[in-house]
């Protein structure tokens, strides 16, 4: 048997027969565990959500999270082209971010108003409130969902902001493929505090929110918009920087906040 | 094949007398990346076990097939399939977990352990054997780790699985932690610490000096 073991032709069968089995181990094992893994992203999702809006922690178990969520967070979906809630899509159904590869529910951004990178903007996308929890449905914050390129990688994120639609409550990202230790830190629990209290928007509603080195400086005007850069991380800096006022713009949420503001939230 | 080893000794020499971080000096990298706390020390030591121990069950069993030509690529398609299911079973499982690990699961394919098990001693040995000798290593890798998460997670956070045990300063107790402990750089030190404890206890694994100081001599 060994003598003609290094045939060409064996080896060839070897070769093919060894890829089949691994392939389809692979491949099993990745459907199999697919609905389990599917659960998860939801779930960190749903972490992620509360925890930008002050009210979760790493600590929660899965119920905590799903329960928490369930009686607090009311999902909606919105057209971001008008502001208006559309009621007919169900929020938890609706996936904006498969919806903004699909050319029909999407629409494409000219390079000069694509600051953010994402090239392909959703029509419809969802968005979460933080009710109050006596029951009065008052709004407590308002979870915008944002997206943008950064260095390596795009981030998806959320910015919770307070019902005077000015006031950061929480910002952070779930999902991004930054360098460990230096773009990465913008989950940094020290970098995520320096959020909370910083204002958006200039008194005309444009974005003024800015990421800058060296941060604030005291007693200036514009303390209040400005955030310390990531150090090492300029690139991934202007990233969020951009996302910001993307996602706050216009072309963004925009509309849908204005419309907030005229109605009242 | 000379004298054939038994069971145990496949089994548990390489946890102190073969160590494949303290004396074969493989699979560094990824004792410094996760051993900051115990939770990923473990997760990872688990991950690394199970990856060796079925690594070289397949091949051991496909030994005979593999042409020599192509012995390698066979190898490296057996173990990096393997370490996408472990990848695929903690992202289900162990979700917060293997977040934090991120890039290292998917490292294993490349960790020197892995590979090197397979090439020395699954190639020459019958399945059984072959597995032990996995379990073995990964043990003896797990040894290791868990040592060093042990002495970074409780000198650097005053924690052992994120349970305190020292209390911190900050929060108003006693104990000022060793902030260098949390970087990577501190797991070479006390890698070499261990190395060194290691070696004075068993003197069979100290190496020859690899060259000897002349005395100084005055020509004249």
């Amino acid at each position: 048997m060994s003598s003609n073991k290094e045939s060409t032709a064996r080896t060839l069968v070897v070769a093919l027969i060894v890829s089949l089995v691994a392939a389809v181990f692979v491949a099993g094992s990745a459907i199999y565990l697919k609905p389990v893994q599917e659960q998860n992203r939801q779930l960190d999702k749903q972490r992620s959500i509360l925890a930008v809006a002050g009210i979760g922690g790493e600590a929660l178990s899965a119920n905590d999270v799903q329960a928490l969520f369930a009686r607090r967070i009311k999902a909606q979906v919105v057209d971001l082209a008008t502001g208006e809630v559309n009621a007919s899509l169900d929020p938890i159904a609706f996936d904006p971010l498969k919806a903004a590869k699909d050319p029909k529910t999407s629409e494409a951004l000219p390079g000069n108003e694509d600051v953010a990178l994402i090239k392909r903007r959703e029509q419809y996308t969802t968005v979460y409130r933080l009710e109050k929890d006596d029951g009065s449905g008052d709004l407590e914050a308002l979870i915008l969902p944002v997206r943008g390129y950064g260095l390596w990688s795009t981030l998806y994120g959320f910015l919770a902001i307070k019902p005077d639609l000015n006031t950061v409550v929480g910002l952070g990202f779930y999902q991004h493929g930054e360098t460990p230790g230096l773009g990465g830190e913008v989950d940094n629990p020290k970098w995520k505090a320096l959020w909370p209290g910083k204002t958006l928007f200039d008194g005309e509603g444009k974005p003024v929110v800015e990421i800058k080195k060296g941060g604030s400086v005291a007693g200036s005007a514009d303390a209040g918009h400005q955030v310390d850069a990531l150090a090492g991380a300029t690139l991934t800096s202007k990233g969020v920087n951009h996302l910001l006022t993307f996602w706050l713009g216009e072309q963004g949420f925009g509309p849908y906040l204005d419309k907030l503001r005229r109605d009242g939230v | 094949m000379a004298k054939q080893a038994s069971a145990a000794e496949v089994l548990f020499k390489p946890v102190f007398d073969n160590n494949p971080i303290a004396l074969q000096i493989l699979g560094i990298c990824s004792a410094l990346a996760v051993t900051s706390n115990l939770n990923t020390a473990l997760v990872m030591a688990i991950a690394l076990t199970a990856v060796t121990a079925f690594s070289n069950l397949f091949i051991a069993m496909i030994r005979n097939q593999i042409p020599s030509s192509i012995r390698m690529i066979v190898q490296m398609v057996i173990i990096a399939s393997l370490v996408i299911v472990v990848d695929q079973i903690l992202r289900a499982y162990a979700f917060t977990l293997a977040k934090q690990l991120s890039v290292f699961v998917g490292l294993i394919i490349t960790n020197c352990i892995v590979m090197g098990r397979a090439e020395a001693f699954a190639m020459q040995n019958p399945p059984g054997r072959s597995f032990l000798d996995g379990i073995g290593n990964g043990l003896g890798y797990s040894a290791m780790l868990l040592a060093l998460g042990v002495v970074r997670e409780l000198f650097g956070a005053g924690k052992l699985f994120g349970h305190e045990i020292l209390p911190l300063v900050k929060d108003g107790g006693w104990y000022v932690p060793n902030g260098l402990l949390l970087l990577p750089p501190s797991a070479f030190f006390l890698i070499g610490l261990f190395i060194w404890a290691l070696r004075m206890w068993k003197k069979g694994q100290q190496e020859p000096a690899a060259f000897k100081l002349a005395p100084q001599v005055k020509k004249d």
